[in-house]
């Protein structure tokens, strides 16, 4: 139990394949949505807002110990894109890995065997978090900032933006940040007594139809 | 408790030696080095060379695109359910050393679906000369440079030819029309290297791939042993 934990679960090194995805950057790159670190940082706004209210509040009910299964049933309801439902799918069965690795516990055991081809990635967050002693707002600000820092960091690689204005943008979010995980946390222990139907369902249609769209490219950058 | 291979689920330690049922799982080994020094042609010769005697699976790691796997695919050196393409965001050291998840996935599911086999070979991204590949996702690595992309490389050094356990010089060839010197790149790596061993290689005449071929089947032996 240990707070310096969510260090290590937040670091943008940690081995769980995030790498690999631009959280929606690449086709909104190729859209002409994404163009200047003004334009990532409307991206990023609108991500925090839907997907990332959405796994944050995934993640904080897996801490508050709501049941993995349901929660990943509302994770499907909630992502309309196959493509994103599959690449959520992807990395959660990565973040598994990685977080029995690094704690161990009968739950992410569990886990493990009832989804071996990965439960949605903010649900195995939570269930780590939760793993490695941190309480339900750590693994929602978890959540909420890699759904902006994903897309921040993709999109130097695939505009040549100056990393400092892209590291900018994450910091001037930051407050919008700390709101949405209040959100998130609130939702999640509503859901934790009224069930999952509590849990918010915002979502971005351009995100949706851009994964679907960006999955069909034969050659792209990321997987997602 | 790692090191336990009678758990449900995937194995959580990646090097282990076994699969979660217990089996003895393949031999795992890397093909890296530099863009265009014929990593994807030595792992097709190998393919070739191997197929009748082995199970064999490849991994290819490509950069933006899935043409090491099409490449492998239209030369059908093995079916198509036998190779998986990773993609890897634009970095692929990162893919093979740093953040190993989603190569793990796809040798353990090359296992699961076609399996059991004997060896996988992973191929990585064309990248540059510091690239090696994690031990926890490969058991041997073989690094691939070739005499047309400067024959100074082996002095130079770095991780890839320093450190892997197989250095192969490919498009020995090649070495009179791109002025390169044999000799010098031999012993440079003879220097670099030390004991670890150095392959020259034409996949164009003379022996081919047999070279490596006898060094990878020398790794199986050790391996099931």
């Amino acid at each position: 139990m240990s707070r310096a934990a969510l260090l290590v679960l937040a670091d943008g090194r940690f081995p769980a394949g995030g790498h690999a995805h631009s959280g929606g950057a690449e086709a909104a790159v190729k859209a002409g949505r994404i163009t200047s670190a003004a334009t990532l940082e409307d991206f990023c706004r609108g991500r925090l807002h839907t997907a990332g209210l959405v796994a944050g509040a995934l993640a904080a009910a897996a801490v508050l110990g709501v049941e993995p299964a349901a929660l990943d049933a509302a994770a499907d309801a909630r992502t309309p894109s196959p493509a994103l439902r599959n690449a959520a799918r992807r990395l959660g069965r990565q973040l598994t890995r990685a977080a029995r690795a690094c704690w161990p516990s009968p739950e992410l055991e569990a886990l493990a065997g009832e989804f071996p081809r990965g439960a949605h990635q903010p649900v195995v967050l939570g269930l780590a978090a939760r793993a490695a002693g941190l309480a339900p707002g750590d693994a929602a600000y978890c959540a909420a900032y890699e759904c902006v820092s994903g897309p921040a960091t993709a999109t130097v690689r695939l505009l040549s933006l100056d990393p400092f204005d892209a590291t900018g943008v994450l910091a001037r979010l930051a407050p919008e940040l700390d709101r949405v995980v209040d959100r998130a946390v609130e939702a999640a222990r509503r859901a934790a007594d009224e069930g999952v139907g509590a849990l918010p369902a915002a979502s971005g249609p351009l995100l949706e139809s851009g994964a679907e769209w960006h999955a069909a490219w034969s050659v792209r950058l990321f997987a997602s | 408790m790692h090191l336990d291979h009678h758990r449900h689920g995937p194995a959580a330690v990646s090097a282990d030696a076994h699969r979660p049922d217990g089996s003895h799982r393949a031999l795992r080994i890397g093909l890296g080095g530099p863009v265009g020094s014929g990593k994807t042609a030595t792992v097709a010769a190998l393919c070739r060379e191997l197929r009748a005697e082995l199970s064999l699976a490849v991994v290819t790691n490509d950069i933006y695109t899935r043409e090491d796997a099409e490449f492998l695919l239209r030369e059908a050196v093995l079916p198509p359910e036998r190779i998986t393409a990773v993609e890897t965001g634009a970095c692929p050291h990162t893919a093979i050393r740093d953040d190993i998840s989603a190569n793990l996935e796809a040798v353990e599911d090359l296992e699961d679906t076609v399996g059991p086999l004997d060896l996988i070979l992973v191929e990585s991204g064309g990248d540059n000369l510091t690239a090696t590949f994690s031990k926890g996702l490969v058991d041997a690595q073989i690094f691939v440079i070739d005499v047309a992309g400067g024959d100074d490389i082996p002095r130079k050094g770095g991780p890839g030819v320093t450190m892997a356990d197989l250095l192969v010089v490919n498009k020995t060839d090649l070495a009179p029309h791109v002025g390169s010197d044999l000799a010098r790149m031999a012993a440079d790596a003879k220097a670099q290297r030390s004991e670890l061993p150095v392959i020259l290689q034409s996949l164009r005449g003379g022996s081919g791939v047999a070279d490596v071929a006898a060094w990878v089947r020398e790794r199986l032996a050790a391996w099931t042993a």
